[in-house]
């Protein structure tokens, strides 16, 4: 709250941007474009791993079916917490708009432990579903299911390695020019990690039960 | 409303470009009405899959299928307008023109690999297509 005028120093300090902004608007440089890009490839590489998981998804090698493995109200909760972390870390985006460093701060905690909740819960289900025997080698269906999931929670431990450095980025230098590209950045990144996760529940498992 | 109808041209006009300049980079202006419609619309759209699975609600699993698909479709569209402020502005219509190509080539990517692969175990394997039933 009191953070407001901390920033002060940093407004107006480039009278030539506003003249330039109040004219027409042109991006300073690309990197909001470039890390959407990004995200787009990103999202193919998703592509290949779902067309994988479709292709071999009913290749059970006469072991467990999705119906026999995957146990719902689980996947129910680690999706609840995946798509609470992503309106707190909408949150933590209002208060930075609104200068607010402590609020940004709290709203980056609670997603990250959000989403350490999430990693949390995959991990025990990967270690249940190992310890009875049914890794990745067990059949093709294990294997890309394993493939896909796993990719994606590798995202999001990257995502939360990245939101921690971002808090201590914050915590030294405040909401600087900088920190606002970058939080955008992991704003998109994370966003996006819940789009593709609505692929996963719908496809895998939702799907992989009915079958 | 206002976090995906604000073209660049509001945004410099928005009134924050006088105290810093934490907008000129392109990034939209995001509104907790924006975000709360999008979370609220977000958890129906992910409990009624859900329930419908969960409880058995249709006799058919293939109508199961197709109504949870559409719901996964709809629910990918909320994402991306409401959280990752998605338009046809945006960027100068750049971050668009992206998407349209990346769901061109998801869409042959996907369909793709199942047309081929199901006619591949089809006809390839006629004697052992009990086996293999890919969808």
């Amino acid at each position: 709250m009191s953070d407001v005028t901390a920033l002060s120093p940093a407004a107006g300090a480039n009278p030539s941007a506003r003249f330039y902004l109040s004219t027409e608007h042109h991006p300073e440089n690309g990197t909001l474009l470039g890390f959407w890009l990004y995200l787009m490839s990103d999202c193919l590489v998703f592509a290949c791993l779902f067309a994988a998981f479709g292709v071999l998804g009913r290749n059970f090698a006469a072991g467990p079916s999705g119906a026999e493995l995957f146990e719902l109200p689980l996947v129910a909760l680690n999706t609840s917490l995946l798509l609470l972390s992503s309106i707190t870390y909408g949150f933590a985006v209002l208060e930075m708009q609104r200068d607010r460093i402590k609020g940004t701060l709290l709203w980056l905690v609670v997603t990250g432990l959000l989403g350490a909740g999430f990693i949390g819960i995959e991990l025990y289900e990967f270690a249940h579903l190992i310890h009875e025997g049914n890794g990745p080698q067990r059949s093709a269906f294990l294997s890309a299911f394993f493939t896909l999931v796993s990719t994606h929670g590798l995202h999001v431990t990257f995502g939360i390695v990245w939101l921690v450095t971002l808090m201590a980025q914050v915590m030294k230098h405040g909401l600087i020019h900088e920190n606002r590209r970058r939080l955008m950045c992991l704003s998109m990144f994370w966003h996006f990690l819940d789009v593709v996760w609505i692929g996963v529940f719908t496809f895998v498992y939702l799907m992989g039960v009915l079958r | 409303m206002s976090a995906h109808d604000v073209t660049p041209a509001h945004a410099a006009g928005h009134g924050h470009d006088d105290h810093h300049h934490g907008h000129d980079d392109g990034a939209p202006h995001a509104t907790l009405k924006g975000y709360v419609v999008g979370f609220v619309l977000s958890v129906i759209l992910t409990a009624i899959p859900f329930w419908l699975v969960m409880g058995n609600v249709f006799e058919q699993p293939s109508t199961t299928v197709l109504v949870i698909l559409a719901f996964a479709a709809v629910q990918m569209i909320v994402h991306m307008v409401y959280f990752l402020h998605m338009n046809s502005k945006a960027e100068h219509g750049w971050s668009m023109l992206a998407l349209i190509f990346t769901v061109v080539l998801l869409v042959i990517t996907l369909s793709g690999s199942l047309w081929v692969m199901y006619h591949l175990n089809h006809n390839m394997m006629p004697a052992m297509s009990h086996m293999n039933t890919a969808p």
